[in-house]
């Protein structure tokens, strides 16, 4: 909790300077890089602004189970078949053996960093929402998740009090980055099942991010390693800054 | 030259009018272009909290190439009933430029909403919304309308005041975007992000869902589209070089 007081006021102030063009040592190297872009220092304004007004960690709307939708698979549907990316043969021998030998590193600032088996993960109290996911497209849908809060794991780690963010590496060649807010938001979840089956892997098997208050292209499919860190990760030319997203999208 | 920011001087636009103007004008232009490159993504519309390439659309917009594509591989049941809502995978590569048109849209929308409330702070505080855009009753009788109406669409526009003495259909007009259009457009905009309506689901029910939200605000679009055509004809109509002298310096005609 104290740690996100600290988070909402460094982003705030940071948010200022960065739309104001100034640079406060010792508080932009936590926090998204505007890099001088005119539509980054928006999106850099707009962080600040939710992080101050709106209030901590509110719930996003959960519906029940007639209300689950036909829900389509778009960016990358399979990861195995994209020759390009080095982790691409990786993922095809997981696949085959049912992701048996898949592990998720937890790695940074963690007293217990290790190695995360499927099974290992199920083995912890599961949670099951039903949620509405939000395209940047413009299209919804929503899907029944079951997984376990990211919260829970990353306590199973031991993760350290100095945390500021947690950055994310995809099967698929992304990472991306959310700050302790979204971490340790009560439905952050690591997702194994949708819609009472095993994830599929269209929809991101055998493990997708779930963050219910940005926009679906947040909520990472592939995962294949965390890392807790204490500063911004904006994961260079595989994050979204970069390629010309905004980083935070919970609009 | 005397200063026009005094109340009572009612022939000419004051300062703050003249300002708040020329931001609101050029952040709905802004907001308008990258408004419709969003929905170019995905130019369908729907009822509701969802809609999506697999459910039935309300109304299928044909402005991009993303308009009634077939690009899905063959659809597969989440569950086993014959109803059952299904999945399947995207496998066509589709127009979207909204990594940049979403960011200058919300951009954008600081530069209205910030200046757009204390422009209504203003507005209600000078006594500007009472005095110039709210009818007075002698205005307000059926026959004077009828006059307003019939004028107006034979374009017999009279020649501007350079300032704020309306005339009716340019209170409603005005009255309806100030008070009505853009409010909504904020609202509908609103209540379609995930972490606002996390906050405040009430905007949620307020619409109807997320899917409802766009399709209003799809539609507020639409109504200022109307506005800024006839705003501009009319402009023209009633002498465009002074009107735009009297917006942008006060200057009286």
């Amino acid at each position: 909790m104290k740690d996100k007081k600290v988070t909402r006021r460094k982003a705030l102030i940071t948010g200022l300077a960065a739309v104001s063009g100034l640079h406060l040592p010792g508080c932009s190297k936590d926090l998204p890089p505007s890099y001088g872009n005119l539509l980054r220092m928006g999106d850099a304004f707009t962080y600040a602004a939710h992080r101050t007004l709106l209030p901590g960690q509110s719930l996003a709307r959960e519906y029940s189970h007639k209300d689950i939708t036909s829900f389509p698979a778009i960016g990358t549907i399979d990861p195995g078949g994209m020759d390009e990316l080095d982790t691409s043969e990786a993922y095809r021998r997981l696949q085959s053996g049912a992701f048996a030998d898949w592990r998720l590193p937890i790695e940074g600032l963690v007293a217990r960093p290790g190695n995360y088996s499927l099974a290992d993960i199920k083995r912890l109290p599961p949670q099951t929402q039903i949620t509405r996911h939000t395209c940047e497209e413009g299209w919804s849908a929503i899907g029944e998740w079951t997984g376990v809060p990211l919260s829970r794991l990353l306590d199973a780690a031991g993760i350290l009090p100095t945390a500021r963010f947690v950055t994310f590496y995809s099967f698929d060649g992304w990472a991306d980055t959310l700050d302790m807010l979204d971490v340790l938001h009560p439905q952050t979840l690591l997702a194994y099942g949708m819609n009472g089956k095993d994830l599929s892997v269209s929809h991101g098997a055998p493990l997708r991010l779930r963050i219910e208050t940005q926009l679906g292209y947040k909520s990472m499919k592939y995962l294949q390693r965390i890392v807790v860190g204490d500063a911004f990760d904006d994961g260079g030319e595989l994050g979204h800054i970069q390629t010309g997203w905004s980083w935070y999208a919970g609009i | 030259m005397s200063d026009p920011d005094i109340n009572t001087d009612d022939t000419r636009h004051t300062r703050w009018v003249r300002i708040s103007h020329w931001i609101v004008a050029a952040s709905f232009l802004t907001l308008a272009v990258s408004g419709l490159v969003i929905l170019m993504a995905h130019p369908r519309l729907y009822w509701g909290e969802v809609g999506n390439d697999l459910t039935p659309a309300l109304i299928e917009l044909p402005i991009s190439r993303n308009f009634q594509h077939d690009g899905w591989s063959e659809r597969e049941r989440f569950f086993s009933d014959a109803n059952s809502p299904v999945t399947s995978s995207r496998t066509y590569e589709i127009f979207n430029q909204n990594g940049w048109a979403r960011s200058l849209h919300f951009l954008a929308a600081w530069l209205l909403v910030v200046p757009g409330a204390l422009y209504f702070l203003a507005g209600i505080f000078t006594g500007h919304f009472w005095r110039h855009l709210v009818p007075r009753r002698d205005e307000l009788n059926l026959r004077a309308i009828g006059q307003e109406v019939h004028k107006h669409l034979r374009l017999l526009i009279r020649a501007g005041t350079g300032g704020p003495q309306y005339g009716l259909l340019q209170k409603c007009a005005y009255g309806l975007v100030v008070f009505v259009a853009f409010p909504l457009a904020v609202l509908t905009g609103l209540a379609m992000s995930p972490a606002i309506t996390a906050a405040y689901p009430m905007l949620l029910d307020l619409f109807g869902g997320y899917q409802s939200a766009r399709t209003i605000h799809f539609f507020d679009w639409v109504f200022l589209m109307m506005f800024l055509l006839i705003h501009v004809v009319m402009i023209i109509k009633s002498g465009f070089k002074r009107q735009i002298r009297a917006m942008t310096f006060g200057e009286r005609p």
